[in-house]
């Protein structure tokens, strides 16, 4: 894991911050929505989907929705206190 | 460093605005609505007078009533015409999609007060207890739009509790329930509307 002083490395990408917003004030979000939302293409949001799912920080349900396949994320508790520690580092090195 | 860390935060405060705000709403959908407001005001009073009753007190004009409830029905279908027609015209200006599962969530939060409103209100009328009618409108309209405060501008909610004070005084002014209706669709609609216009154009 990369929490080294307060900073994720797991965190620098934009998309992957974006990820963690918007999860960390919603519920379930699936692809498509997520997509729109942070202005990706398929491939690359679900790569970083895969990254943060490896670290443990969101969970992903692959699901069937009569026959179109539909995958959903959603933060994990240890990803909630990871962004927060996150956040609050960001916010410490502004007030500096 | 400094740069990329608020850089950073305002990312982070943006994907969440976009992501649980509905931030399409338009001041002009509330322009829009209020103008109806006024003009079915203005339809309803001259319906009134000409069915022998007075403005400032409709009370015992009974007859006018059946055309004042397809006035409303007529107010209620172009103000939601207005409303969306400019709200879609500016999420499309954003680039932000409109049916989202927030739009589904205020959707939800919008029409439960106001469906409960819409039975009262049928109740009054089953009862002929006309003059409390304009002030339940109101009150269960404000209501409404204190339920969704959390999902679109928050500033939302100023609107809906000027709505409840109406409504509430309405009640006590029985017969004068035109003039707060009006006021309450009308005016304070164009208000805000303006205001939300000016404020996130």
């Amino acid at each position: 894991m990369g929490i080294i002083s307060g900073l994720n490395k797991e965190f620098e990408s934009r998309v992957r911050l974006g990820m963690m917003s918007v999860l960390m004030v919603n519920d379930w979000m699936d692809f498509t929505e997520m997509k729109n939302l942070l202005q990706v293409t398929d491939g690359n949001l679900s790569s970083h989907a895969t990254a943060l799912e490896k670290n443990g920080y969101i969970e992903v349900k692959k699901e069937f929705v009569g026959k179109r396949p539909r995958t959903s994320y959603k933060i994990t508790d240890s990803g909630k206190k990871a962004f927060q520690e996150h956040l609050a580092f960001l916010e410490k090195m502004m007030r500096q | 460093m400094d740069t990329k860390a608020s850089e950073d935060l305002a990312h982070i405060k943006e994907m969440m605005e976009r992501s649980s705000r509905f931030i399409s709403l338009s001041g002009l959908s509330g322009i829009g609505a209020g103008i109806v407001g006024l003009a079915a005001g203005g339809i309803a009073s001259s319906i009134i007078a000409n069915s022998g009753g007075k403005i400032d007190n409709y009370f015992y004009a009974e007859a006018a009533i059946p055309k004042l409830f397809g006035l409303g029905i007529i107010a209620l279908l172009l103000a939601l015409f207005f409303g969306c027609f400019f709200t879609i015209r500016k999420s499309k200006k954003l680039g932000l999609p409109i049916w989202t599962s927030n739009t589904k969530k205020i959707l939800i939060q919008l029409a439960i007060p106001l469906f409960t409103g819409g039975i009262f209100v049928l109740a009054l009328l089953n009862h002929q207890l006309y003059g409390l009618i304009a002030g339940t409108t109101l009150i269960f309209y404000g209501l409404s739009l204190i339920n969704v405060e959390k999902q679109t501008y928050s500033d939302i909610k100023y609107l809906g509790l000027l709505e409840i004070i109406l409504g509430c005084i309405s009640l006590f002014w029985i017969g004068k329930g035109l003039i707060f209706w009006t006021i309450g669709f009308g005016v304070l609609h164009i208000v805000y509307g303006i205001i939300l216009y000016r404020k996130y154009r």
